[in-house]
């Protein structure tokens, strides 16, 4: 009996071991926070010393999403649809302020972070977040990686936030066109 | 000493607008080296198209075009239109006021094709409607979003997300 969970306590942390070694991530990257993942990409804090430098610009071929930069409600099923589309195991990070909260962007457009929408791992604030603070981040992440309850086949046991679709809003604006669409007709 | 050969704009740009336009200046003014024409509705096209094809003002581009919302002022909306020629390197800006009931102006989409998304812009925001546009429907704005966002009473955090909490 101690021997089976010996074993999986072992396989577990193997298997950690290598997925947070080897992360293969989506930089789905919208705005100026861009530039400082690339500069923790590139050569001067590289990223790949970390494992986690192996841009995939595809879902179906990547583990790790990043979202970088402003998103917007416009972009936001988007953004939902590329993350259903990978496969589990998956993790999510927030870079950068506007994906955190909604950073400065306190407005009808943008989405007030993006753990309204998605689930999310680690959350790296700052505008933009200094590389260093990026590497700490993905520091973070590898350790949470390492310590899970690892399967070979993972499920998804973090429920996806719900997804409330509006249904009838009034709006002062709203009102107003609906009254001039109601006296063209 | 003033360079004789380079008049002050209001002497050189303005009278010819109004040689070219005739009456149909509503007003003009011309300040810190911008001239401003404000023509009415009926004229927009004939006068944006005079301006363009008159051999001496050649405004050739239009540069921008966009919408104005003066709330407690009535016509509550204008439109703005920069125009900016490119041989004789001068600008000039028109604009047309319309009622906050009787949102439509003419579109300039066939004389310009740049302004077609511009035009979509000013009824995303404003909700002013253009007038003979080809495809007019939001460009910032998700399709189902309700109202326009730049009219001054529409509160600027208003949560009206497509997906997500109402409020978060």
């Amino acid at each position: 009996m101690g021997v089976l969970e010996a074993l999986t306590t072992k396989s577990d942390a193997v298997i950690g071991w290598a997925r947070k070694y080897s992360l293969f991530n989506y930089p789905f990257v919208t705005a100026c926070c861009g530039m400082e993942y690339m500069a923790a990409a590139c050569a001067h804090y590289d990223l790949d010393r970390f494992g986690a430098a192996f841009p995939r610009f595809s879902p179906r071929q990547s583990d790790m999403l990043i979202v970088v930069g402003t998103v917007s409600h416009k972009l936001a099923p988007m953004l939902r649809t590329v993350h259903e589309q990978m496969c589990e195991p998956k993790w999510v990070i927030a870079f950068g302020a506007c994906t955190c909260t909604g950073g400065f962007y306190d407005n009808y457009a943008t989405v007030q972070g993006i753990d309204t929408i998605l689930p999310v791992d680690i959350y790296i604030p700052g505008c933009p977040p200094r590389p260093e603070t990026v590497i700490d981040g993905i520091m973070k992440l590898q350790e949470q990686i390492q310590g899970e309850k690892q399967g070979l086949m993972r499920r998804e046991t973090r429920p996806s936030p719900e997804i409330i679709y509006p249904k009838n809003i009034g709006t002062v604006g709203a009102r107003l066109s609906e009254a001039r669409r109601a006296e063209k007709t | 000493m003033a360079n004789t050969t380079a008049l002050p704009a209001e002497e050189r740009l303005l009278p010819r607008v109004r040689e070219v336009l005739g009456d149909r200046v509503r007003e003009s003014h011309c300040q810190h080296g911008d001239e401003t024409i404000v023509v009415n509705r009926a004229d927009w096209i004939a006068c944006l198209a005079a301006l363009r094809d008159d051999p001496e003002l050649s405004f050739d581009v239009l540069m921008d075009l966009c919408g104005v919302d003066d709330d407690p002022e009535t016509p509550r909306f204008a439109v703005v239109c920069h125009l900016c020629s490119a041989k004789k390197r001068h600008r000039l800006r028109v604009k047309v006021r319309v009622e906050e009931n009787d949102a439509v102006v003419p579109t300039l989409s066939a004389m310009w094709p740049g302004a077609n998304w511009l035009e979509r812009e000013v009824w995303d925001m404003f909700g002013i409607c253009f007038d003979g546009h080809p495809d007019l429907r939001r460009l910032m704005m998700y399709e189902q979003f309700e109202g326009h966002p730049m009219r001054r009473d529409y509160p600027v955090d208003q949560r009206q997300p497509l997906i997500g909490p109402r409020d978060a």
